[in-house]
């Protein structure tokens, strides 16, 4: 106990980091991951190859040299400079796009064919049938494995650790320092993300309720 | 199949996708000529921030920390599918105070960010209880941990997709409870998941790159390290781009035969599409 | 093109590397010839005796000795990954010690062992000492013992050589600033300059890198390290200001062995000259004087 309480600044800011990492990345996963999810089920060939070829690319590639670029490689293009949390962020989720994308095709492909049809009958163009029929029935569909791409994102935030940004999983290297014992430490990680994970479990249970679709 | 969303393209349309498709080509080629172009000019590619890579003993620690990597996922692929195996079983029991357990294990170890899981076996629990291991057992144990607890879920969903029938036909013939998991309902479960199972075991290979955190010298550890060469140029970016390639060449290869089972599964019978692994 | 060239060379040479790779395990790291050790102010002792030190019993049996070392800390303790030849002025002085035991660089074997895992490694016997920025200071005097110290230095600042703002820590307000994760230059900046801003990676290179990126305005870490980096660079990089703590680096032994620790403290009182050359042919280099401190017979 006394570990937590005398280092509650390190805590806090870790996990306060953590989470903010997690909701803006999290937003930002889900727009971009729908947008190729969208192209992969397109009409238009080139961009069905590129919705391909990025979340292959993504999907094969650790997160770490995924944030490693951002971190290293793009200061070199001298482009605006952004700070190393907005890199971790726009790192993490072009990383979980490619999940969210994934699990959006695989949601699209559950939706009744007469769904589709019905809506084509009726004079909706290819974007028209995707946002305003398919996609909101997809994503019910899918809330689980939605949420379990979530839940990655969150723990995968520790990764940034090493990128200079200060969040949860560098709060061992700052206690290690201070003379903490590293095991208590973790646990008390460990304990607060099994807190995070049940919230967005609890989150999930009640959208599921909430959107469940009647067949 | 998706063709469903949209009618098949007329001329016009077939016209307006061609000039979609040009643009779009050109736009993603720019960026990438654009990235290209800056790593040049910022001197990425000269001569001299490649130069460490044409020495016989750096392409050496290479080809071991490259076989560092493989025998830490080779280990924890097998060690997961394992743990995977027991796992479900156990939560699938219908004995209460045997499956809350597994369940528990099962839920606990899911949640817990597997870098955390790493730094726990490897600073945290060998001081406290007196032991020392290598970075390799930390590495191994947590990956195994991690997917296994993942992949116990997959193969719970996997038997809970099958149909009722094929657990009651093999009670009917006189099969235990266990018998009717161990010859029935796992092989098909497993079989049903296997595309899930391959995309889980290359989450596996991606997560031995944590390694370096509890200094196990694999791929990315000696990326770090050649990175920090100062005679040669702090060949940062170069390093990066040849951990890249290997590890995006090694995942590719396992989702190449992830892509393999998921067609002859296709081709040899109806089994129900399998939801996505996790990240 | 590099890139195609040097993965068709990897895997042309794979199979001959590994079996290479399998046969070189250990042994020839590090053995003498090049750079300053050439002409090393320190001779390899004839009929060295240390009775009482279990250390130096191990050493007799194993034939050799095994020093853990960094590797990544240029002008310190740095391993030329082309040729695996150990390079710096933690490298002599561990060089040195092994002289003064009766073992020449060619019975030595250096192990890079990474900060975090010093102690253990210490502990678990894996190596016979330890000579790598190695803060002595009371918590980790309850697990090693230390000789020592053979350097002193503090927190310093690194910055772009045209950089003319920066000139002590007390120009830090409003700039941003870099060192290893959790370090405790890092801690300390973030205590005693709330107006700086803080950045933190795995490694000093990385931060290195940010710095000469424009990502970062100054790299915080003993000043020695820094020296180090800006030996190598000395036309982009500058050390600034003066220490703004006190860092003492020490020679970690087993907890215990007081035989061997005495040992060292003993070469090192008695070796002033031969300290002078060791620094001279390493961190010397940079132009900076540093006198050698008196060792601490703890």
């Amino acid at each position: 106990m006394n570990t937590l309480f005398n280092n509650l600044d390190v805590f806090t800011t870790g996990f306060r980091t953590t989470i903010i990492l997690f909701l803006v990345s999290g937003f930002f996963a889900l727009l971009l991951g729908t947008v190729i999810g969208a192209m992969r089920v397109s009409p238009v060939p080139a961009l069905r190859a590129f919705g391909t070829l990025y979340v292959n690319v993504v999907r094969n590639t650790p997160l770490t040299l995924v944030l490693f670029f951002f971190a290293f490689g793009y200061p070199k293009l001298g482009l605006p400079e952004i700070d190393f949390t907005a890199s971790a962020i726009v790192g993490l989720s072009l990383y979980t796009a490619s999940y969210v994308a994934e699990v959006l095709r695989s949601g699209v492909n559950t939706v009744p064919v007469g769904q589709a049809e019905a809506a084509r009958a009726i004079g909706l163009r290819f974007i028209q049938t995707l946002t305003v029929v398919v996609l909101p029935q997809a994503f019910r569909s899918v809330l689980p494995p939605l949420f379990s791409v979530l839940i990655a994102l969150l723990k995968n935030t520790t990764v940034a650790a090493g990128f200079s940004v200060y969040e949860a999983g560098a709060i061992r290297a700052y206690l290690a320092e201070r003379g903490e014992p590293a095991i208590v430490v973790l646990l008390w990680v460990a304990f607060f993300f099994v807190v995070l994970v049940l919230i967005l479990a609890q989150l999930q249970r009640y959208f599921e309720k909430k959107w469940k679709v009647a067949r | 199949m998706t063709s469903v969303l949209y009618d098949a393209p007329g001329p016009e349309a077939r016209r307006r996708h061609l000039v979609f498709g040009v643009i779009s080509t050109l736009v993603i080629l720019a960026v990438i000529a654009f990235v290209l172009w800056r790593f040049i000019a910022t001197g990425q590619f000269s001569a001299q921030k490649w130069q460490i890579f044409s020495f016989p003993r750096v392409q050496q620690t290479l080809v071991q920390a490259t076989g560092a990597t493989l025998s830490a996922f080779g280990v924890a692929a097998v060690g997961s599918l394992v743990l995977g195996l027991v796992l479900a079983v156990g939560r699938l029991s219908e004995r209460t105070w045997l499956s809350r357990p597994f369940h528990w294990f099962t839920e606990l170890f899911r949640a817990v960010p597997v870098l955390i899981l790493m730094m726990m076996l490897y600073y945290g629990l060998p001081p406290a209880i007196g032991v020392r291991w290598p970075p390799y057992t930390a590495v191994v144990v947590a990956l195994i941990l991690y997917n296994g607890s993942v992949l116990a879920e997959v193969f719970r969903a996997g038997v809970e997709s099958l149909p009722k029938g094929q657990k009651e036909a093999g009670l009917a013939i006189g099969l235990r409870n266990s018998q009717v998991m161990a010859s029935i309902l796992l092989p098909q479960a497993v079989r049903a998941m296997l595309p899930v199972i391959i995309s889980q075991l290359v989450v596996t290979l991606k997560d031995t790159a944590l390694g370096f955190i509890v200094t196990y010298n694999e791929i990315l550890f000696q990326a770090k390290f050649f990175g920090s060469q100062v005679q040669y140029g702090t060949p940062i970016v170069p390093s990066a781009i040849v951990a890249g390639v290997l590890y995006v060449g090694m995942c590719l290869i396992l989702s190449g035969l992830a892509k393999l089972a998921e067609r002859r599964l296709r081709r040899s019978q109806k089994v129900s599409p399998a939801p996505a692994a996790e990240v | 093109m590099a890139l195609f060239r040097t993965k068709k060379a990897v895997f042309s040479a794979a199979a001959a590397a590994l079996a290479l790779a399998l046969s070189a395990c250990g042994g020839d790291s590090g053995s003498g010839g090049s750079g300053p050790s050439a002409s090393a102010p320190y001779t390899v002792a004839s009929n060295a005796s240390l009775s009482g030190s279990p250390t130096f019993d191990k050493m007799k049996s194993n034939g050799k000795v095994r020093i853990g070392v960094k590797q990544d800390q240029p002008g310190l303790g740095f391993m030329d990954a082309a040729t695996g030849q150990y390079s710096g002025f933690d490298i002599e002085i561990a060089k040195w010690i092994a002289a003064s035991l009766g073992y020449g660089a060619d019975k030595i074997e250096f192990k890079p062992i990474p900060s975090a895992n010093r102690e253990s490694a210490i502990q678990n016997g894996d190596i016979d000492y330890y000579v790598g920025t190695y803060s002595i200071t009371d918590s980790r005097k309850k697990q090693v013992d230390f000789a020592g110290p053979y350097f002193i230095t503090g927190q310093g600042l690194l910055v772009k050589k045209d950089n003319t703002t920066i000139n002590s820590e007390k120009d830090l307000a409003g700039k941003t600033v870099c060192s290893a994760t959790g370090s405790t230059p890092l801690q300390n900046i973030q205590k005693n300059f709330p107006q700086t801003k803080a950045q933190s990676f795995d490694t000093y290179s990385q931060c290195v890198d940010a710095l000469k990126n424009g990502q970062v305005d100054a790299v915080t870490t003993d000043q020695a390290i820094l020296l180090g980096y800006s030996s190598q660079d000395p036309d982009n990089l500058k050390v600034v200001g003066q220490p703004f703590t006190t860092e003492k680096y020490g020679v970690g032994v087993t907890k215990g062995d007081t035989a061997l620790r005495k040992f060292i403290n003993d070469m090192f009182t008695n070796g002033k000259d031969t300290w002078q050359k060791v620094y001279n042919s390493t961190l010397g280099k940079s132009g900076t004087k540093v006198d050698q401190p008196a060792v601490d017979n703890y």
